[in-house]
């Protein structure tokens, strides 16, 4: 009896290396210490009432935010493992194994769970306020989409501690995913924990676009609306149409492991390379997905600090749709090295080249607006004009990159991560950064100091460059992605030892950042006006923070940067008092817990079908289907506050005695 | 910024959280839910053509497909399409009798549909033609599944919603609730004519 007990546990946990063992020994410290702070400053109902159970898209936008932000700091650990163990030639510091679970957490965190939360995060916070509503359009089904990402990160994060973390990479290509050569959980802890969140995206993605197109404030046209909701319009449109496909490839996977199909694998008449197409045709889009909104962050911030309209608004539209289009066409640029035919090679090596073309619009629109401007340096702006540069390089890598002959050389060598690095880091985490900084006042009504927001800021920078240049020349220079470990005589050695320098520098880099929250949440100034940056969009016209309905008065917009424009033509009538505005009652949605309590059944879900264990997993798939008879029954969803609320809630944000 | 809360307030009914009208709102979310539901049957119908060949020196198509049943089960889904139409005319002369019986009606069909796949999978089985035999068979049990999937969830949502229609009458709530439960409806209906002729009419050809 204990025999098998100690058998099942050493199955059930992973043992035998001190560095997850040092792992397992602080989680479980961690989870003993909320549990208890949340007992003894008895928070457990507050949490419960003002947080697990919001509906609220401010507050489910903090949550993402935080949640990607220690997603930021898993991944960013495993990078520094890897940049560990590859500083010098021949170490032992992790086994190969172990190096291959690493290197596959390291991707799948970084996109999929800490740049899509932290992307969701700044649209729910944000884009709402900008278009002037009091929502989004199903807040039932955006708390729902949170607590399932929220789930199904936690299904792919505790692998590495129970059973094992996935180790076939990033995209799991088969055969090597499946189940003859990937026997353990890990592959299907990778296929639940996205599956899980990956529906929830796609549920945003359809609330997001029905939100921009039916809510919007009267007057405020399609060419009127903000950036960066165009971005996030652009985003969501890519995802309706991508996250369906990954939620095939990922079900088929687990069909051919789960009950033996034969789509991918060798035997049975599958094709492995089906799986490749399939999950590119997600996986390109997806990486559009998540820069689009970094490109509509950046265009918001650029205007604001140069003090001028938007150069080119017309132009930067119309190359966000393009690029959410041929985001589509360029999938084969993958694998242009696994004998598609040249034919096909040249179609989707020139439709990669064309996105340039709208990107590089963009740019230059930035540009034109920074031309002449009277600009302010502070710390969005910063990582908004650090972008520029940072992405032209990576751009141009990426061209070089989809030169299909000259891909044959590249592909799958260093040149490679040194280009979508420079591309995501440079563009997708700088711009989100940005848009942390630029939105910060808006969600906690303080600005983050900003010294300290320099130097985290000139630490990323360097480090960046420490770390990724050396590896275009490592690349050229032959070495390949995925190794664990190579040779003096390779020649490699110095200047891997560079590029870990550079990865620790962004480390301290990150360290500097915490500290800035930290810091700033201690000794802030509290903003009264609502608008630190004078700002142009319509968010920054209410208090900070939002009151829970945002808009005490629905706006009219007449014009692109409309509160810019009020205030311009409210200086120009002098100190004349604005009217007092009269309130009506605002319809809100009531809290629900079902959102919460379904995604935990959908965790369950999740597990049993990774242990195979059908008693776990057929009662929770049982209880998720409850909670959906369970929503369709309720009618008592909404209610409204009422006007003298409005009225004392406005009062005390403006800091008016009522 | 003007602030026009009689702009805004016109065209407003009871149940709005500032902008338009909830329920249509509602219902162009599903729209989109659809476009979403089309690729994912899309991407099966991709996944199907590409390993159709595949058999792996098991049944082949022809062998397999019982083309009189297949004929049947697509005579009834069609009919519950019809009949889901007749639901939601009756709610629109506002007879809620007349629309839960129509319901009923369509749910019958759509369970009897369920039913004769559900025999054919299993007779399948037992010719030894399974999920795992070969590629062809991976994906013909994928798509056609899902689609199955698909009518199986439909007809429990049916099921709530008739309760609900008995409880609360027609309301504008309920009402889009039937006009959406009949546009996913149709929709499967849509798909089926596609199985039928890339998975069966093609198969036996």
């Amino acid at each position: 009896m204990l025999d098998k007990i100690q058998e099942f546990a050493s199955e059930f946990f992973v043992t035998g290396d001190p560095l997850i063992l040092g792992a397992q020994v602080s989680i479980a410290i961690a989870m003993v210490a909320i549990v208890f702070v949340l007992t003894y400053f008895r928070k457990w109902v507050w949490l419960w009432r003002e947080w697990l159970t919001t509906v609220d898209h401010k507050r489910i936008g903090i949550m993402y935010i935080i949640c990607s932000i220690l997603m930021l700091f898993r991944g960013g650990v495993d990078a520094l493992l890897m940049r560990l163990q590859l500083a010098v030639p021949n170490a032992e510091f992790l086994h190969p194994e172990h190096y291959n679970q690493i290197f596959t957490t390291h991707g799948v965190i970084m996109i999929l769970f800490m740049a899509m939360p932290l992307m969701f995060g700044l649209f729910n916070v944000i884009m709402p306020l900008q278009i002037g509503a009091r929502d989004v359009a199903y807040p039932f089904l955006n708390a729902l989409s949170f607590w399932l990402f929220f789930f199904g990160a936690m299904l792919f994060n505790v692998s590495f501690i129970i059973g094992g973390s996935p180790d076939a990479g990033w995209l799991a290509y088969p055969p090597l995913s499946g189940l003859e050569h990937s026997p353990g959980v890990g592959q299907n802890f990778y296929i639940w924990g996205i599956q899980i969140s990956g529906i929830g995206s796609l549920a945003t993605g359809i609330n997001f676009i029905v939100t921009i197109l039916k809510m919007r404030a009267p007057g405020m046209t399609l060419m009127k609306m903000p950036m960066f909701t165009w971005s996030v319009f652009s985003s969501c449109i890519i995802i309706i149409f991508a996250f369906p496909i990954l939620t095939v490839t990922l079900a088929l996977l687990f069909l051919d492991r789960f009950l033996g199909a034969h789509f991918f694998t060798l035997d049975g008449g599958g094709n492995p390379m089906m799986y490749i197409n399939l999950i590119w045709m997600w996986g390109h889009p997806e990486v559009y997905i998540v820069i689009l909104p970094a490109f509509g962050i950046f265009s918001e911030i650029v205007a604001t600090f140069s003090k001028k309209t938007l150069f080119g608004y017309k132009s930067m539209v119309f190359a966000m749709l393009i690029i959410s289009v041929l985001s589509f066409f360029t999938w084969v640029h993958h694998f242009f090295t696994m004998g598609s035919g040249a034919d096909v090679n040249v179609f989707f090596a020139i439709t990669t080249m064309a996105i340039a073309i709208p990107t590089g619009a963009k740019v230059f629109n930035w540009l034109f607006t920074m031309y002449r401007g009277r600009i302010k340096f502070t710390t969005p702006m910063l990582w908004t004009i650090a972008f520029i540069p940072c992405f032209v390089i990576g751009g141009m890598t990426g061209v070089l990159l989809s030169v299909a002959p000259a891909d044959f050389q590249f592909h799958n060598s260093y040149f490679l991560i040194a280009h979508f690095h420079q591309v995501l880091i440079g563009g997708v985490a700088f711009g989100y950064f940005a848009g942390l900084y630029y939105w910060w006042p808006k969600m906690f009504g303080f600005k983050l100091n900003e010294h300290l927001g320099k130097w985290a800021f000139w630490l990323w920078n360097i480090g960046f460059y420490v770390c990724f240049m050396p590896q275009y020349f490592l690349g050229l220079d032959g070495m390949t992605r995925r190794v664990s470990t190579y040779d003096f005589d390779m020649g490699w050695g110095s200047l891997n030892m560079v590029s870990t320098v550079g990865g620790f520098l962004m480390g301290i880099g990150f360290i500097f950042q915490v500290w800035q929250i930290a810091y700033s949440i201690k000794h802030h100034e509290k903003d009264v006006t609502g608008d630190p940056w004078d700002g142009r969009t319509l968010e920054w016209s209410i208090p900070s923070p939002a009151p829970v309905y945002n808009f005490a008065v629905t706006p009219h917009v007449e014009h692109v940067d409309d509160w810019w424009e009020t205030k311009q033509k409210r200086a120009a009538a002098g100190a004349a008092k604005e009217p007092r505005p009269v309130y009506e009652p605002i319809h809100m949605p009531k809290n629900s817990a079902i959102p919460f309590v379904k995604s935990a059944l959908w965790f369950f879900v999740g597990f049993g079908f990774v242990w195979d264990w059908m008693w776990m997993a057929i009662p929770a798939l049982i209880g998720v289907g409850i909670c959906m008879l369970a929503r369709s029954f309720t009618y008592d969803d909404d209610y409204y506050i009422q006007v003298d609320e409005i009225e004392r809630t406005e009062a005390a944000l403006r800091g008016v005695k009522a | 910024m003007a602030q026009a809360h009689a702009a805004a307030k016109g065209g407003h009914g009871h149940h709005d959280h500032g902008h338009h009208d909830l329920e249509s709102m509602k219902t162009f979310g599903f729209w989109l839910f659809l476009i979403t539901d089309c690729i994912l049957f899309g991407t099966l119908f991709a996944t199907y053509i590409v390993l159709r060949g595949n058999t792996n020196g098991g049944p082949t198509p022809e062998e397999l497909f019982q083309m009189p049943m297949i004929l049947a089960e697509t005579f009834i889904l069609l009919t519950s399409s019809f009949t889901s139409g007749l639901a939601v005319l009756a709610m629109h002369q506002g007879k809620v009798k007349q629309l839960i019986g129509w319901l009923i009606v369509t749910a019958l069909l759509g369970a009897s549909f369920i039913g004769l796949e559900i025999y054919e999978f299993v007779h399948m089985v037992h010719e030894g033609a399974t999920i795992s035999t070969s590629a062809f068979l991976s994906g013909f049990f994928a798509l056609v599944g899902t689609h199955g999937l698909h009518v199986s969830l439909g007809l429990v949502w049916m099921i709530g919603l008739m309760i609900q229609l008995r409880r609360r009458g027609i309301t504008p709530v309920t009402k889009r609730k039937v006009e959406v439960l009949s546009l996913y409806w149709h929709f499967l209906d849509v798909v089926w004519i596609f199985v039928l002729t890339v998975v069966y009419l093609m198969g036996v050809m």
